[in-house]
């Protein structure tokens, strides 16, 4: 069997999945109870207006047809008009797409760096301070509301120590890095949780394999052994719930851009919930499910990429 | 698949529990687990329920006199937001809702996504894997985002925030149980049911759930910590319980504005969602032991 197994059966997967994706998606506007136009319309409602719209959405054709409608626009981008902004959603999302990425990016690699050594050491020193405190600590934060852990941060590094600013996305590399530091914090905080746990599995997994033996047989340094055989291979696991948990990791940054009012999509979707603005939320919930797809197959490969044993499992 | 590979946190965290359990723990330490963590769960639903016995305050009474008054001023144990409606009333009575999302919805969807799961598992073939279609589709959104979004179809009201979790979380437990189901069907107690000509009913609903049941079970538990979570966070959003309506997330997401001068208005009602959670973690941990005391 090659290298990569059983991908190309998973591309297949893969089609099916964004076909669902995009068929949910679709159907989430019918779940609107009533009549749609009156619904976007609101209190500006008038005959004339409902009957545009129903054209636009296609909601006097029969469902498949409208359903073909919503493809066909889909595919050259178009995710419908925000009536609400008086622009194309496709514009309206695009506009809100830069803090979220980088809020995303900026917790994963915080969460490795708070991570990898916590779950390291508490692995190889199984009962010891650090795995006990750890313990307790993310057994803690796994019942804490993640926006709300964001409040504490802010009322400690903003509000009583001035290190930090309550909200705000800065200018420029630097001021991403800066302002967002609290946002990433706290969602890092909650994703470091998992990630521990499964490094320190990992680990104690790795310790007791006959590799390990063999290495300390010949006589390699125990530092040496640790870093080359243990840590590398138990790193392995990580990546792999990095690419499970990235919904996890979206979710987060859904409540704690809305804390920190983050001009993000987390705060677009929720500001469109309330303005009833239906193209905006249909577009960012397909964006969102297509990105974690994505990243899933990248995950996979990447996996596939540094252990060959990976390559049969996928799909299987 | 090795068992790291596809875990979400709450399935990994489970696993963690699980396996650490028991090994180093004495017999009576583990029932002490679950005792606490009852206790817990008792004292908060007694408190909820109990709050107009405990309390001659109403969360709703405007003290104009004491707006934003701190903790422990007379009269006011937790202190009092800007409207000077009284803290402590405001979170147990607030706590009925975020209480009755935790159990309303994870129930619903412990018993609907366990008998997917069995159904799929014991029949396999082409119902199996149009399920686990379905249930890979809803793996692929992320779960706030996908209930944000059919909450925001449906309108914001506590009401809907139950649809929304009823429609979208029965697919954990049903993927669970149908792993466990598969294996289960080939064991010789399953065999031997169906030698004996018992209906499908009969075998997967007296025979493979009662021994496989301890899994999702143990589960609910940290979904409950999820829903819990969950209920506070479309609180906080405006998308679940509406003004005046006492609720965690509501309270929090109010108190926030007040960050400044008030910690407590954002800060208490935090930790009585941490000390529900801890509460369902414990019993988690404790059935856990309990329930796979027998396995090892």
């Amino acid at each position: 069997m090659s290298r990569f197994g059983t991908l190309p059966r998973r591309l297949v997967h893969l089609v099916i999945l964004m076909f669902g994706i995009t068929l949910v998606t679709f159907f989430l506007l019918r779940l609107i109870p009533g009549d749609p136009a009156l619904a976007i319309l609101g209190s500006s409602y008038t005959h004339d207006r409902a009957v545009a719209i129903d054209s636009t959405l296609g909601l006097n054709k029969p469902i498949w047809s409208q359903y073909a409608l919503f493809m066909g626009r889909l595919l050259h981008g178009n995710l419908g008009f925000s009536f609400f902004y008086g622009e194309s959603a496709t514009t309206v999302i695009g506009q809100h797409i830069a803090p979220t990425v980088f809020l995303i990016i900026y917790s994963a690699v915080l969460a490795a760096v708070i991570s990898f050594p916590i779950g390291f050491v508490s692995g190889l020193r199984r009962g010891g301070v650090v795995d006990q405190s750890s313990r307790v600590f993310f057994t803690l934060s796994f019942a804490m509301p993640g926006f709300w852990l964001g409040i504490i941060l802010i009322l400690i590094f903003s509000v009583h120590v001035h290190a930090f600013p309550l909200s705000g996305f800065g200018r420029g590399f630097a001021g991403h890095v800066y302002y967002l530091f609290l946002p990433a914090l706290t969602i890092a905080l909650g994703f470091s949780t998992v990630l521990v746990r499964s490094l320190r599995a990992a680990t104690i997994g790795t310790l007791q394999a006959e590799f390990i033996d063999t290495a300390r047989m010949k006589g390699i340094r125990w530092s040496r052994v640790l870093w080359r055989h243990v840590f590398r291979n138990a790193i392995l696991a990580v990546v792999a719930v990095y690419g499970v948990n990235l919904a996890y990791l979206i979710s987060g940054t859904v409540l704690v851009e809305n804390v920190f009012s983050l001009p993000g999509l987390g705060t677009l979707l929720v500001s469109s919930v309330s303005s009833r603005d239906y193209p905006v939320v249909q577009g960012v919930t397909l964006l969102f499910a297509v990105l974690i797809v994505a990243i899933n197959l990248v995950t996979d490969i990447t996996q596939a990429a540094l252990d060959p044993r990976v390559g049969q499992e996928i799909g299987t | 698949m090795s068992a790291i590979w596809a875990a979400s946190p709450s399935e990994l965290l489970m696993r963690a529990a699980t396996k650490a359990a028991g090994r180093r723990r004495s017999f009576a330490r583990r029932r002490l687990v679950l005792i606490a963590g009852l206790a817990m769960l008792v004292i908060a639903i007694a408190a909820v329920l109990l709050a107009p016995v405990l309390l001659s305050q109403s969360p709703t009474t405007i003290d104009v006199l004491h707006p934003l008054s701190s903790p422990l001023t007379a009269g006011h144990l937790l202190g009092t937001d800007q409207f000077g409606r009284d803290i402590l009333a405001r979170i147990l009575y607030g706590g009925r809702i975020d209480l009755a999302i935790a159990f309303g919805a994870t129930s619903v969807t412990l018993v609907s996504g366990t008998i997917i799961g069995l159904v799929a598992g014991y029949f396999g073939g082409k119902v199996d894997s149009l399920l686990m279609r379905i249930v890979d589709l809803f793996f692929a959104f992320p779960f706030l985002v996908l209930i944000i979004a059919i909450i925001a179809m449906l309108g914001p009201s506590i009401f809907n925030v139950f649809v929304a979790i009823w429609i979208t979380s029965w697919v954990a437990y049903a993927r669970i149980m149908r792993a466990q189901t598969v294996v289960a069907k080939k064991q010789q107690y399953v065999l031997a049911a169906r030698a004996l000509g018992y209906g499908r009913l009969r075998v997967m609903f007296r025979h493979i759930l009662p021994n496989t049941a301890s899994a999702v079970i143990i589960f609910s538990m940290v979904d409950a910590i999820g829903n819990i979570i969950l209920a506070a966070s479309l609180g906080f959003l405006g998308l679940g319980a509406q003004p005046p309506t006492p609720e965690w997330g509501t309270m929090i997401s109010d108190g926030q504005n007040y960050i400044l001068t008030s910690w407590w208005l954002a800060t208490l009602p935090g930790l009585a969602v941490v000390f529900v959670g801890v509460a369902f973690s414990l019993i988690g941990d404790g059935l856990a032991d309990v329930l796979r005391a027998g396995d090892r």
